[in-house]
Order: C-alpha cells, then sequence, then structure tokens
C-alpha cells in the first residue's frame, strides 16, 4: 500500500497561510497568557501543598471546599481529575503565598485531618483501613488477633497486613468500600474478618498522593528546567550548524521554539497546568520537531547536490514532497501512540499527552512551513545582495555514502 | 555475503539472550520469573510509591552554635588569664542566607588589656577573625575558608543523622543524598520508597531535631500540670537560663506534664556515641548509653555536682525521659527504671541517633501512595498496548512482510531498553517513560525512513538487493543526524537538568543507541536474510 507517489504539491508556494496561522496561535495563546494573568503552573513549579483523593461515590466539591476553609488559611482549590481512566478522584489544593514552608506542611497535614473529620468517622474509635499505614494496621489488630484466637506469631501478622494493603492498593485502587472484598487475601479466614469488622471501618475516600512545594523549590526547579533547555537547544543549534549550514540550524531551533511556545499558549487556552511532567513532554515535542526537520533538510541538502541549477525552492519543494510518505506516516504512528496516552494514560499522564498530542501536530508542520521557509528567505536575502544566482550548500564536508 | 551474514546473526542473537537475561535472569519457575522482574525492573517512586523529600539544613543554627562555643571557650580561659568584659552576644541568624553574616560581639574589655585580649583570641580561637569596633569593643567572625568547612560538614553529619534514623526505622532502599551543589546549597534530598502512609513518612523525618540531656531545675523536679500551673508556681516570672519543656505524653500517663529545664545542655547528642535497650537484675527495662571522652568529661562535672538531681531527655523541643542522677557518671551510664520494652528501645533510638548539627526544614515532598502508582502502572501498560497494537498493525498493512522487519525491531529495541534499565541498575520513572515514548517515535521514523528510500529506489528500476542496498545507505546518514541531534540535547539535559529531566534524558539516549543497532543492523540482517534465501527475487513485499 501506498498513500504518496510521486507528489508534486507546492508547499513551500502555501508557506503564507501557515505562518499566518502560527501567529494567529502564538498571539491567541499569549494573549490567553495575558488575560488569565500568567501561566497556570502545577504544584512542582509554585508554593502550595496538595492531596489526590478517591472518593468512593461522585465528590462533592463545595462540601471539600467549605470543610477545608474552616481550617486551612488562604485559598482552598478542589479540581476534578475524574476522566482518563480514573473515577470520583479530586485534587485539593491550598496555595500559601509568602507563608513559607511551615505553613505549607501545616496545611498539607491539615487537609488529611479535615477530611477524616468530615467524611470518615472520627469518633468511632475504629481505624479507617482506606487512609492507614502497615504499623498502623499492623499494632491495631496484633492485641486483638489474639483475643479472638487467632493465633498468628509476629511476622504472619505482618504478612497478613502486608497482603491487606496489597490487595486494597492493587486491586481497588487503595478504595475499599466493603470488607469482604477481603476475602481474597491470603489467609483471610473468619476470626480475621470479624476482628477487622470489629476494629476498622472504611472512609469513602483514600488520600492516594500529596505534595507539598516550598517557594525555594518551586523557583529553582522552574529555572533550572528552563537552563537546560535552552542549553539543549544551543546544542542542537551548533551540530545542525556543523552538519549543514548555521541557518539551516537557526531555522530548525527556531521551529523547536515556535512548536514549544504555541503548545504553552495551548495549554493556556485550554486552562491546563504546566507540571513538570508537561516540561518532560516539552522536551520530548522538541526531540521529535527537531527530528522532523533534520529529516527534510537532510533531503534538501541531498537534493541540492544532484541538481545545482534548480531554485531553492523547487528543491525544497521536491524534498518536502519526496519525504511526504514517511512524514504522514512517522507523525501518524507517533500521533497514534500519544492518543492512547491521552486516551488511557490517567490524571498523571494527562498534561504529558496533551502537551505531545499539541506537539506533534505544530511539530510537523513547523518543518516545512516555519524551518525550510527560514532558510529560503534568508538565502533570497543573501542572494539579492550578492547578486549571484547560485545557493550555497552545506559548507561540511559529507562523505558518499557506501 | 553469507559469512557476514552468520557474524551478523550471531552478535543479534547473543545481545539478546544477554538482555533477556538481564530482565528475566534464569527463573526455575513461574513465580520466579515474575520475581526476577520485578527485582530487575526497578521503579521510580512516583510508579511504585514513596515519599521524595526535600530538606534545608539549616547551617546558620551549627554556625551560631560554634560561635556561641567559643565565646563561652574564650570567656573560661579569660578568666583564668584575668581578663574580663562585660558582656558577649553572638547575632541570631534566621535563615541559610544569613550564616555568612554570624557574628560575636565582645563589649567592654579594659583598653588596658588589649593586646591580652587579642593575644587570647589569637591562641584560643585561631579561626576567627577579630575586629576592633573602638577601644573597648570588638567583633569576631569565623575565618572565610572554616565557615565553608563547617557548614560542608554540617551538611554532610545531617545526611549521615537522618540517613542513621531513617534506617533504623526500618524502611529499606532509601538514600538520603546530598541535592544540588555541596557547599554551596544546603539541601538534601531524601528518598522513602514503600512508605505506604505519605503523613507518616514526613513524621519520621520530621522527629530529626537536636537532642540534648539538660539538668532540671533542683527547686521544682516534680511535674508542673500545664504551662499557667508552673508558671503560677513560679510567681510569673521564668528564671534566668530556665525553659520549661513539655513531656513526651506516654501510654498510660496522666495528663501533660511540664518540667523546669536549665536551657543550657549539660551534653549533646553530638557526645553520645551508643545506647541499646536491656534488663538489669530485677528484669525491669534500662537503658545504656556510652559517652565521648570529651561528653564523658562534661558529663562526670555535672553529675559529680548534681548527685540526687534530676536529668532531662530532650528531643524535638520535647523531653522524652526524666531521670534522677543515682551517682556520677563518666562516659557510661544507664537509665534505669522504664516500664516496657519498648521505652527503652525508642529511647536508645532516640539516644543513639545522635543530635544533628542543624535543624532541617522541608522545602518540597512529593508523596505518591502505592496505590497512585499502581493506577499509573495499570494506566501506562493499557495506554502503551493500545498504542503498540495500532503501530503494528498500521506497519503491518502498509509495508506488508517488510512491516514485520519494523515491529521485529521495534520489540528488540524495548527489550534492549528494559534490560538496559535492568543492568545500570536505574529506576523507571514517569519522564522516563516519556523518554521510551520518543524512542518509540523516532524507532518508527527509522524504519519508515528506511522503507521509503527502499520504495523510491525500486520505483526508479533498481533490482530489489540494489534497491535495499542503496535505501539503507541513503537513510543512514539521517539516521545518524537525527539521532546525534537528539542525543547531544540529551546530554546537555543530563548536565543542567535535574531529577525527572535527567531520568528522560537517560532512557531517550541508550533508547536511541538501541535504535541504531535494531533498525539499522537488526533490520538490515532480516532484510539479507530474506533476499539470500530466494536469489535473485523479483519482487520485495514492501
Amino acid at each position: 500500500m501506498e498513500l504518496f507517489k510521486n507528489t508534486n504539491y507546492d508547499f513551500l508556494g502555501k508557506k503564507w497561510p501557515f505562518i499566518i496561522a502560527s501567529l494567529v496561535l502564538t498571539v491567541a495563546g499569549f494573549g490567553s497568557i495575558a488575560l488569565r494573568g500568567g501561566l497556570k503552573y502545577g504544584i512542582d513549579f509554585k508554593e502550595g501543598a496538595l492531596i489526590q483523593v478517591k472518593f468512593a461515590s461522585p465528590p462533592e466539591d463545595n462540601k471539600i471546599r467549605e470543610a477545608m476553609l474552616h481550617k486551612i488559611k488562604g485559598e482552598v482549590s478542589v479540581q476534578d481529575l475524574s476522566g482518563n481512566g480514573s473515577v470520583n478522584m479530586v485534587e485539593i489544593a491550598t496555595e500559601a503565598k509568602g507563608q513559607g514552608e511551615s505553613q505549607l506542611n501545616a496545611n498539607r497535614n491539615d487537609m488529611q485531618s479535615v477530611l477524616t473529620d468530615t467524611f470518615g468517622q472520627p469518633g468511632s474509635g475504629k481505624l479507617d483501613l482506606n487512609n492507614t499505614s502497615q504499623s498502623e494496621l499492623a499494632n491495631r489488630l496484633r492485641d486483638p488477633l489474639a483475643r479472638a484466637g487467632v493465633a498468628l506469631s509476629e511476622d504472619q501478622v505482618q504478612a497478613l497486613v502486608a497482603n491487606i494493603l496489597g490487595v486494597s492498593n492493587t486491586q481497588h485502587s487503595g478504595l475499599l468500600t466493603d470488607l469482604s472484598q477481603l476475602s481474597s487475601v491470603p489467609g483471610m479466614n473468619a476470626g480475621i474478618m470479624n476482628t477487622l469488622r470489629q476494629e476498622c471501618y472504611l472512609a469513602p475516600f483514600h488520600v492516594a498522593g500529596a505534595q507539598m512545594v516550598g517557594p525555594k523549590v518551586g523557583k529553582q526547579l522552574q529555572e533550572k528546567a528552563v537552563e537546560a533547555t535552552l542549553y539543549a537547544l544551543a546544542g542542537m543549534l551548533v551540530y545542525i550548524a556543523f552538519r549543514f549550514e548555521w541557518i539551516y540550524g537557526l531555522g530548525a531551533v527556531i521551529a523547536c521554539f515556535h512548536d514549544t511556545l504555541i503548545t504553552i499558549g495551548l495549554f493556556s487556552l485550554f486552562g491546563k497546568e504546566i507540571s513538570m511532567t508537561v516540561i518532560a513532554a516539552l522536551l520530548t515535542l522538541v526531540g521529535y520537531s527537531m527530528n522532523d526537520t533534520i529529516v527534510i533538510f537532510d533531503r534538501i541538502r541531498e537534493n541540492l547536490k544532484i541538481s545545482r541549477k534548480e531554485s531553492l525552492e523547487a528543491v525544497m519543494n521536491r524534498a518536502v514532497n519526496q519525504t511526504l510518505s514517511r512524514t504522514v506516516m512517522t507523525s501518524g504512528l507517533t500521533f497514534l501512540t500519544v492518543i492512547a496516552l491521552f486516551v488511557w494514560g490517567g490524571p498523571v499522564l494527562n498534561g504529558f499527552s496533551f502537551a505531545l498530542v499539541c506537539g506533534i501536530i505544530v511539530g510537523t508542520y513547523s518543518s516545512v512551513f516555519i524551518a525550510s521557509p527560514i532558510v529560503l528567505f534568508w538565502h533570497n536575502y543573501a542572494d539579492s545582495r550578492r547578486k549571484s544566482p547560485v545557493v550555497g550548500v552545506s559548507s561540511a564536508p559529507r562523505k558518499a555514502v557506501r | 555475503m553469507q559469512k557476514n551474514l552468520k557474524t551478523r546473526t550471531v552478535i543479534i542473537v547473543v545481545t539478546i539472550l544477554v538482555c533477556i537475561f538481564g530482565i528475566i535472569g534464569i527463573p526455575k519457575s513461574k513465580a520466579d520469573l515474575v520475581d526476577n522482574v520485578k527485582h530487575n525492573i526497578r521503579l521510580g517512586l512516583d510508579l511504585k510509591g514513596g515519599s521524595h523529600l526535600v530538606m534545608e539544613v539549616q547551617v546558620q543554627d551549627a554556625v551560631k552554635q560554634d560561635a556561641q562555643n567559643t565565646m563561652e571557650h574564650l570567656q573560661q580561659e579569660g578568666v583564668k588569664a584575668n581578663i574580663v568584659w562585660n558582656s558577649a552576644e553572638v547575632s541570631d541568624p534566621q535563615s541559610v542566607d544569613d550564616a555568612d553574616k554570624v557574628t560575636a560581639t565582645v563589649k567592654g574589655v579594659a583598653a588596658a588589656k588589649a593586646s591580652d585580649f587579642r593575644n587570647l583570641v589569637g591562641t584560643e580561637a585561631p579561626n576567627y577573625v577579630l575586629t576592633a569596633l573602638n577601644s573597648t569593643d570588638y567583633s569576631l567572625k569565623l575565618k572565610p575558608s572554616d565557615l565553608i568547612d563547617l557548614k560542608k560538614l554540617t551538611v554532610q553529619g545531617a545526611i549521615d543523622t537522618i540517613g542513621n534514623r531513617i534506617n533504623d526505622m526500618g524502611v529499606s532502599e532509601t538514600s538520603v543524598q546530598q541535592y544540588g551543589q555541596s557547599g554551596s546549597d544546603y539541601e538534601i534530598l531524601i528518598q522513602l520508597p514503600g512508605v505506604d502512609d505519605p503523613a507518616k513518612a514526613k513524621e519520621l523525618i520530621g522527629k530529626v531535631a537536636q537532642l540534648t540531656i539538660n539538668g532540671v531545675d533542683k527547686a521544682h523536679d516534680t511535674p508542673f500540670a500545664s504551662r499557667e500551673d508552673a508558671m503560677a508556681k513560679l510567681g510569673g516570672i521564668l528564671p534566668l537560663n530556665e525553659k520549661l519543656y513539655k513531656m513526651k505524653p506516654r501510654v498510660g500517663g496522666q495528663g501533660d506534664e511540664w518540667y523546669l529545664v536549665n536551657s543550657v545542655p549539660v551534653i549533646t547528642g553530638k557526645d553520645m556515641r551508643n545506647a541499646r535497650p536491656g534488663q538489669d537484675d530485677v528484669r525491669k527495662w534500662q537503658t545504656s548509653f556510652t559517652l565521648s571522652p570529651d561528653g564523658g568529661k562534661k558529663f562526670a562535672r555535672f553529675t559529680g555536682d548534681h548527685v540526687n538531681d534530676k536529668l532531662a531527655v530532650i528531643l524535638d523541643n520535647q523531653i522524652v525521659s526524666v531521670a534522677t542522677i543515682n551517682e556520677r557518671i563518666e562516659d557510661s551510664g544507664r537509665i534505669m527504671g522504664l516500664s516496657t520494652e519498648e521505652e527503652a528501645e525508642d529511647l536508645s533510638r532516640y539516644l543513639r541517633s545522635g543530635s544533628l548539627p542543624a535543624s532541617v526544614k522541608p522545602l518540597s515532598e512529593n508523596s505518591v501512595g502505592p496505590s497512585l502508582g499502581a493506577d499509573s502502572i495499570h494506566q501506562g501498560i493499557v495506554s502503551a498496548i493500545a498504542g503498540l497494537l495500532a503501530v503494528v498493525t498500521v506497519m503491518l498493512v502498509y509495508y506488508k512482510r517488510s512491516g514485520v522487519n519494523a515491529v521485529l525491531a521495534l520489540i528488540l529495541n524495548t527489550v534492549i531498553l528494559l534490560a538496559a534499565i535492568s543492568y545500570l541498575h536505574a529506576a523507571l520513572t514517569l519522564p522516563g517513560i516519556a523518554g521510551v515514548i520518543l524512542t518509540i517515535g523516532m524507532a518508527v521514523d527509522s524504519n519508515v525512513l528506511i522503507f521509503e528510500r527502499i520504495r523510491e529506489e525500486l520505483r526508479t528500476g533498481k533490482g530489489v538487493i540494489a534497491a535495499v542496498d542503496t535505501g539503507f545507505n541513503k537513510a543512514w546518514w539521517t539516521i545518524v543526524d537525527t539521532h546525534v541531534t537528539t542525543v547531544v540535547s540529551c546530554a546537555f539535559l543530563f548536565l543542567f537538568g535535574e531529577g525527572p529531566v535527567r531520568g528522560f534524558a537517560v532512557t531517550l539516549t541508550i533508547g536511541l543507541i538501541a535504535n541504531v543497532f535494531t533498525a539499522v543492523f537488526v533490520s538490515r540482517t532480516i532484510f539479507n536474510w530474506e533476499l539470500s534465501g530466494q536469489r535473485g527475487m523479483e519482487a520485495l513485499s514492501i
């Protein structure tokens, strides 16, 4: 099967609509950033504390927010994380600008106790099996088990407790709704089950994770990530300049920049948060976009060697057409994997896959409509100044292929 | 060509075997296989669950402590040499940035004794720089080189102590390490895998604080019921150099207990060498401890003077134990009369873990519960399989038989990547998975590039063998350029990035190297193998 056989589209002739579209997208993105008063950063980049909580039934955001406000100073936000393969999950976050690390720490601990007070059974004297640790549960069960006539050694108690939590975490996402769900635990018997029923209850929520980021670390991470990315871009520019010509390196790097800016703009337009995993995604898309650009540049370089008489624009068009099949296949296939990630990847990977979905689309067309025109503009400009029609080819020596 | 093909096949088979061994070892049963995979492919904290804490060591505490100790020492030596002054004060640093500004100010040294004072500082505190403020007042500051050493030692001390304390808690595979640059950053990174309750993990580290043993006020050695009660009994004024501390609540204790304690410690955790629980002759629980020679001298002097008085063991501004001094204790002693084995164990752990030279402040925490980690793995696997299936289907439909090459190369690439992670003892994290995804993308791209080139060559009317040959050769330089560019960027990301960014760079680099091998070398070998079987073949399924 072949989709694109000897195509001959005039890609570079249609560059302007795409360049304008890019400009519009960039302006829209930045306009949205300005309107919203800056980017929405994830917890890793700003100061704050948050916990991720799974509920047994659809969570009542308002009830959560109100309960939190009684105890916690500052703003409290409750964000729904449902979808993407997770249900009834929320992220409760507090921002504490200028309150320092110890306040954040206190907030993070308070949030958990507020949840227990509001949704749990704090007065029952029982242990919440959905929010406990192995040692806590072991300590709680050890004596009652002995009293109930279930003879277990200390090692057996520890193994039992580990298995109970293991089944809960791996088979029920850490959130049990009925103790009978534990009947599959190895070594479970009626005596143990009775003891569990007497000593434990199941709160309708499970704290799945917690983050706290003080002002110092947030700023540092942000600076480090930006610094590393800029150095990486510079490194690529130098390599491409060495292999091709400096203007090719510049074109490729500007195209990558363009992709990153538009993706960041789209994050703002869709109200999504920039977190550390999103940074990883941006790095991925820089790599992807660069790869795509180099494939086309490589073909341009090759074509320039054989046909020196043709105009650069015609050579470029031919290169894009020749690689069209490859571009569509690669982008399409990568897009498939990323879409799978976006649909089934869960809340943790949502921002990551969103960035890649945007990035692959933008990164693919930027190679054709941004990177190549930059090289073309420069050469046309240089030629008009030199008044010589010959187009420069790679300055770097390239050995004939094996 | 036949011989060449054999060598290539051997190389590939050996690589596959080495990689598979790296991932699954030599399993003897099905359970063994699962265990080996779990052991070899280590998951990062974000996937397996655990806590990731960044703490800042308050180095200014140590600098201040050093200045105070030095002033105390100077005062003692000064009295001996008949040099006295009115007051000595050490500035109170608020944050780590103030550590370099800690200054001791000495006021009221008689002008006639100025040169004697200078000599005293020169011999007794040679690592301090003395500056005269006027004829009677002076300021002292630690020399810059000594300051740097002190800060480094403090951070290292904190790392060691926290490491000991965590190990004592029985959490396995923990790591406590310097975060950022030694000497200019005072942060430490603590990783606690598998701690199932994030709040508890924090509490474990939160316990980390200074341990001191202080004398209890002789006139008030029975506990007060509350701070208010104490203040009322003291007539509303806290005696000079004394502080009220609360006793840590005990099981079976009757309400709060507060003690009036001398604020200057007799010894600190630094003087503590070892401590362990045990039983005395009548099988009552006790904790015995040994002190450093220096600490022993201090302790002997104090206990000799205060027989029958009480001592308080203070940890984290909370009294964990109060004991009566029965006799003069030098470098080893016992705290007797403890009610349970647990109490004896806890106390010896408090004593043994020593004291941090400076307190630590939490800067950030990232805790992922095991359930969230399990969810992420599950969702990650589902989406990876869905994505791969889609890719495989399209490749097979679009490139027919040659698509099989690409699929084999893709699978082998993933196997090599996993094996490399296992051999390098790296851990697979979420950003690492991002690297894997880009690797798969680029692996697909390499195959597509090669196949499209072969098709182009076939279209020009070349024979099958020549087309495959030229296709691979022409695609080769494109593959080199794309891969080297990405590796260059990975090198920078690794050098300048941190944590997650580095994980991404490492997996991507391994993946790219594996990809050059699988997409070019392995795929080529499969083509050659097919072609050699049917010499002069007219059509290639591509």
